[in-house]
């Protein structure tokens, strides 16, 4: 028999209906989670911290509003309006406060509010006032490190004022017993409490609150049952009212008991997955293995004649279009580095199982297929790659990246099963890994990775280095010398080596006390209950519950420290082309090139802090005229004309990731400057710090922070994406710059690393097209890449291409016997191109 | 390493750009090396700068680039090697064209037999042009031959690519029935040239004609390269030349199915 069919189910009717419905408004904020936490926290002050966080989850699962959405086959959503969003006072508040007017109209993730819900906000918010896990973070930091985050060395902003997520929970224990059955093995734990013992408080207040918890979420789901009851007796369609009946009878089931159809398994994942985000505001609550964990269900359905395979795939059509339904507001800066309104919930189809066997089944096809049919961001989709993974699995991967979607990212599990295993995972568990969030790899149920705990800009601690640790006035980092008396390429190395591990023990200092932030404030035992071994260790995730406990902070621009540094060896030390006083000079005044008014008053802040700190006075005239030189008008010609020449030299030096061994050797340098030091910390949970390299999307935001670098970017424009070259930087295709990424050492960043790449359509299309795109993947993953997603370029891709050239310089197309540089062809050349987007083979 | 292998590595030929990750000229992800120097002058050619032999500037985003590099089969295959993984996976190799690379016999042989040696896939895109002597010569290491046929009127191909067809056509004769290699017909479809069915139904049943011929693709035409006859200081003279549509296309593959005798006909590489 073979392993797996593929039905290639066409989209059902019902999909569009509940996707259309779904987008009709503006995503809009609601009020009743934080009225209702903050009701319940006003009468349990004093109480242990446990007894608070789930007697708050009661109140909330006990009142909060319900609803069941037209045409929905899968019910349950945490706010009334679709794609709504709760609020969660109890990690920061202050500045939604001062946002609450301005969250319709912002730029990046806008959201509706109604008056109403703003007064309720402003009544409830304030409750807070010192009692956030923010503040308490805060109050725990050194000030050093307050100092460096002011000064946006990095940020941790992710769990400094939300909630952590990044979890993959044990869906399948659910699925098999229940919240009955976890129940009982909570009661058995209790029983076993000895009166005597030193922890008896901790452990029994814990276990009381998971069995509050989920009694809670049992009674919840009886409230669905009885609103599905309702509807159906009011409902005049026999369809419909058949549907509804049997939507109360599965929530009147699951998750109380354990799932006895794929359509139940199907429920109940569902109330798993969205409690979870209404228990905290974590994101990148990832279901991982859904095609493994939801099989047997759907297996035993299938032989048993009780579904077929086209109600099944609605099912999870159904369940794709509700992951959509999950919303977060953000404050306008964070929603810029996470820009699309995303939540990660990070679903992995495909891979070998536990014991080295390949795990592709009819499941993992439909989890693509569903993906088709939604055409929606959620689930951040990924399929598992390995040498035994069927090829037909990826040309179906591959149909659905050609779609243009962004969707699935492709995971090789050649690296990622060592990767976890060097980090003390067996081999067993390695295999059988998922993925959390953007790219971060994990045990499933098993670990509490911390993934994303900051985005660490390498570009800042060169400018260090530049500026001797000074910015503002303020020493921010370490003395590591004047620049101007460098006198060998080894100094500056050492230079930022020592800024990079300054910095990086002060982002484990941040990090490190929003741990126990968290820990102290927010615990979540519900949540808990479902990760091994915290009912084990009577412990929450927060408190070290977990088997594995880690804490992953990102970094990224290393494709901009691998060139800038490259370029000062090279100009600089090599050839003595350019001196280190001239290089500084031309980051100070960005290359003589214009720069925002708001670093212009920095950089002059800057020398005129400089000057005064050297001894020489400055009045308000030299200001004036320092400012003026900032700005560009009043650079000397001759310093323009020197800075041009610098950046043509810049130019002409090699760069990362154009497949040239010496550079690339370079880069792997670079970033084991972050990712080795990041090895020797751990965290309060009791477990290791491990490097990720990645930005998300912030490379843009914080890239404006940046000030020009010697790689010849200029002050504000973003920083490399991932792993990746830096933007137009790499000129000889693609497997050119998948040979230099895949250069660098992905095993020992293994919270995650990220390579994106840009392709036009005519490189997937036919079957043949598919096949070598299949093929392409496979051969980085040979040379161990770690992970590879890809940008599809659509018609509106390339109209916008032709309006923002700037930001498409290395998107290349090629026919047959030619290939060009999209933004560097005539705008005619380019319109044939766009109108041959939707050819299929030429 | 035999003598010979050493000698062809240390051959010498005249090349202007190297493409990787090709993937509509042959099998598989592959590496294209493009010969410098042709015997055609045609109209539409998206490589002006690839006729001549000899070395010159073209102006290229406003400045000067010299095209022409003189290079060793080993400096080829440096960064030839570099794609080896993909090679591996795909079934790519190497790709010559041009210009014409029989314009190069011995650079052309011992890049295609190095190659070959070193369990690469060999293709060559090429009008066929050159005496019947060379071609035989390099057939024992090509893998792929991908041969264009440009049109079946001797006086119309002299009026557009400045060359009567007749060597052509007799040549990819030959070429068909030694058997040595894989072979492919490859029709660029130009406008005011060859786009009529008639025109399109002559070279299929010139095609079908053939023995072993896999493939019959139709290349619709484009401009991309018109930029670069600026840059040349060339007159463009298609300039008023708009590509085929996609319907226009399809009849022509219609035209081409009809009369290619069950040879696979597609549009594109």
């Amino acid at each position: 028999m073979e392993r797996y069919q593929i039905y290639d189910v066409p989209k059902p009717a019902r999909i569009s209906r509940l996707i259309e419905a779904m987008y009709a408004k503006m995503p809009e904020v609601e009020a009743s989670r934080a009225v209702l936490i903050t009701e319940s926290y006003r009468e349990t002050e004093g109480q242990p911290i446990m007894d608070r966080r789930s007697k708050a989850f009661v109140h909330i699962l006990d009142n909060i509003p319900m609803v069941i959405r037209p045409d929905e086959l899968i019910v349950g959503s945490p706010t009334v309006a679709p794609r709504g969003c709760q609020t969660f006072p109890e990690f920061s508040w202050e500045w939604l406060n001062a946002e609450l007017d301005t969250l319709e109209t912002r730029a990046a993730d806008p959201f509706y509010i109604s008056e109403e819900t703003k007064a309720k906000l402003r009544e409830v918010n304030p409750y807070w006032k010192g009692r956030t896990t923010s503040e308490l973070a805060t109050s725990l930091m050194a000030p050093e490190t307050l100092l460096a985050i002011k000064h946006n060395i990095f940020t941790t902003g992710n769990y400094y004022y939300n909630g952590i997520g990044h979890i993959n929970v044990q869906y399948d224990k659910v699925l098999a017993v229940g919240f009955e059955g976890i129940i009982e093995e909570v009661k058995e734990a209790r029983a076993k409490c000895g009166f005597g013992d030193a922890d008896y408080d901790r452990r029994t207040h814990f276990y009381d609150a998971v069995i509050r918890s989920c009694e809670a979420v049992i009674r919840y789901a009886g409230r669905y049952a009885d609103l599905a009851e309702k509807e159906a007796a009011a409902c005049s369609d026999p369809a419909r009212r058949a549907e509804l009946e049997q939507i109360a009878k599965n929530c009147r089931r699951v998750p109380a008991r354990g799932a006895t159809s794929f359509f139940e398994a199907c429920q109940s994942m569902w109330f798993v997955q969205y409690l979870l985000q209404l228990e905290s505001s974590g994101h990148s609550i990832s279901p991982g293995r859904f095609d493994q964990w939801m099989y047997p269900y759907y297996k035993a359905d299938l032989e048993n004649g009780r579904i077929t395979p086209e109600f099944a795939q609605e099912l999870i059509d159904c369940i794709w279009v509700k992951l959509n339904d999950l919303n977060k507001v953000r404050d306008a800066a964070s929603a810029e580095g996470f820009a699309g309104y995303g939540l990660f919930q990070n679903l992995i189809a495909g891979g070998q199982d536990e014991n080295g066997e390949d795990a592709t089944n009819d499941l993992s096809f439909m989890c693509l297929q569903a993906s088709m049919h939604v055409q929606l961001p959620q689930p951040s989709l990924s399929v598992r790659v390995w040498n035994g993974t069927p090829h037909e699995f990826l040309v179906k991967a591959a149909e659905l990246t050609r779609t243009g979607v962004g969707l699935p990212a492709y995971y090789n599990d050649e690296v990622i099963i060592p990767a976890l295993m060097s980090r003390g995972a067996s081999l067993q568990e390695s295999r059988n890994y998922s993925i959390i969030g953007c790219v971060e790899p994990q045990v499933p149920g098993r670990t509490d990775g911390w993934h994303d705990a900051a985005f660490f800009n390498m570009c800042r601690p060169l400018e260090m280095v530049f500026f001797n640790g000074m910015e503002n006035g303020e020493q921010v980092g370490p003395r590591t010398g004047e620049v101007e008396n460098m006198t060998s390429f080894q100094q500056v190395w050492d230079a930022y080596k020592a800024q990079m591990e300054y910095f990086i023990s002060l982002l484990v200092n941040s990090d490190n006390a929003i741990d126990r932030a968290h820990s102290l404030l927010c615990p979540l035992p519900w949540e808990s209950c479902m990760v091994e071994d915290c009912i084990g260790r009577g412990l929450a995730v927060e408190e070290g519950g977990a088997v594995y406990n880690f804490t992953g902070p990102q970094g990224f621009g290393i494709a901009n420290m691998t060139d800038a540094l490259y370029a000062i060896k090279k100009l600089v030390f090599d050839e003595k082309k350019v001196t280190m006083a001239e290089m500084k000079k031309a980051m100070l005044m960005n290359f003589g090139k214009s720069i925002t008014p708001e670093f212009a008053e920095q950089v002059t802040v800057n020398i005129v802090k400089e000057m005064q700190a050297k001894g020489q006075p400055v009045n308000s005239g030299q200001i004036a005229q320092i400012l003026a030189a900032v700005i560009g008008a009043g650079i000397p010609e001759k310093d323009k004309k020197r800075f041009e020449e610098i950046l043509e030299l810049i130019d002409g030096v090699d760069k990362y990731g154009n497949d040239l061994p010496e550079v690339d050797e370079f880069a792997r340098e670079v970033a084991y400057l972050y990712t080795r030091p990041m090895q020797n910390y751990r965290n309060p949970r009791g477990g290791q710090y491990q490097a990720g390299l990645y930005p998300v999307s912030a490379n843009v935001p914080l890239g404006a922070q940046t000030g020009a670098t010697p790689d010849g970017r200029l002050a504000g424009q973003p920083i490399a994406d991932g792993v990746g070259p830096a933007s137009g930087r790499d000129v000889h295709g693609p497997t050119a710059t998948a040979n230099s990424v895949a250069k660098l050492d992905h095993i020992i960043a293994s919270n995650g690393t990220l390579f994106n790449q840009k392709f036009h359509p005519s490189a997937l299309s036919g079957r043949r097209g598919l096949d070598n795109f299949v093929n392409l993947i496979r051969s980085f993953f040979d040379q161990k890449g770690m992970h590879m997603q890809f940008n599809v370029v659509s018609r509106e891709t390339l109209i916008d291409a032709q309006q923002h050239p700037e930001n498409y310089k290395h998107l290349v197309v090629r026919v047959a016997g030619y290939s060009a540089l999209f933004t560097t062809l005539s705008r005619s050349l380019q319109d044939d191109i766009i109108n041959r987007t939707t050819q299929q083979g030429y | 390493m035999n003598e010979q292998m050493e000698k062809d590595l240390q051959t010498r030929g005249r090349i202007f750009d190297i493409q990787r990750y090709s993937i509509h000229d042959g099998n598989g992800i592959r590496t294209i090396v493009f010969l410098k120097g042709c015997v055609l002058r045609c109209r539409w050619c998206c490589n002006p700068e690839s006729q001549r032999y000899e070395i010159e500037t073209m102006t290229v985003q406003g400045k000067p680039k010299t095209i022409g590099q003189d290079v060793t089969v080993a400096e080829v295959m440096e960064t030839v090697e570099k794609d080896r993984p993909y090679y591996r996976r795909t079934g790519g190799g190497l790709t010559l064209s041009g210009g014409e690379s029989l314009c190069q016999p011995d650079f052309a042989l011992a890049l295609l037999r190095t190659a070959k040696l070193r369990g690469l896939t060999t293709a060559l895109e090429s009008m066929g042009c050159a005496k019947y002597e060379v071609i035989a010569k390099i057939l024992p290491w090509l893998d792929q031959y991908l041969l264009d046929i440009k049109h079946m009127n001797p006086a119309k191909h002299k009026e557009f690519t400045g060359s009567s067809n007749e060597l052509m056509l007799e040549n990819a004769k030959k070429i068909a029935d030694s058997g040595l290699t894989e072979l492919s017909i490859r029709v660029p479809v130009i406008p005011t040239f060859n786009d009529t069915p008639e025109e399109i139904r002559a070279i299929a049943r010139y095609t079908a004609a053939l023995k072993n011929v896999k493939r019959l693709h139709l290349l619709p035409y484009h401009r991309l390269g018109q930029d670069k006859y600026e840059g040349l200081g060339r007159e463009y003279s298609m300039k008023e030349i708009l590509p085929p549509g996609n319907e226009q296309m399809e009849r022509l593959l219609d035209a081409a199915r009809s009369a290619a005798g069950g040879v696979e006909c597609q549009i594109g590489g």
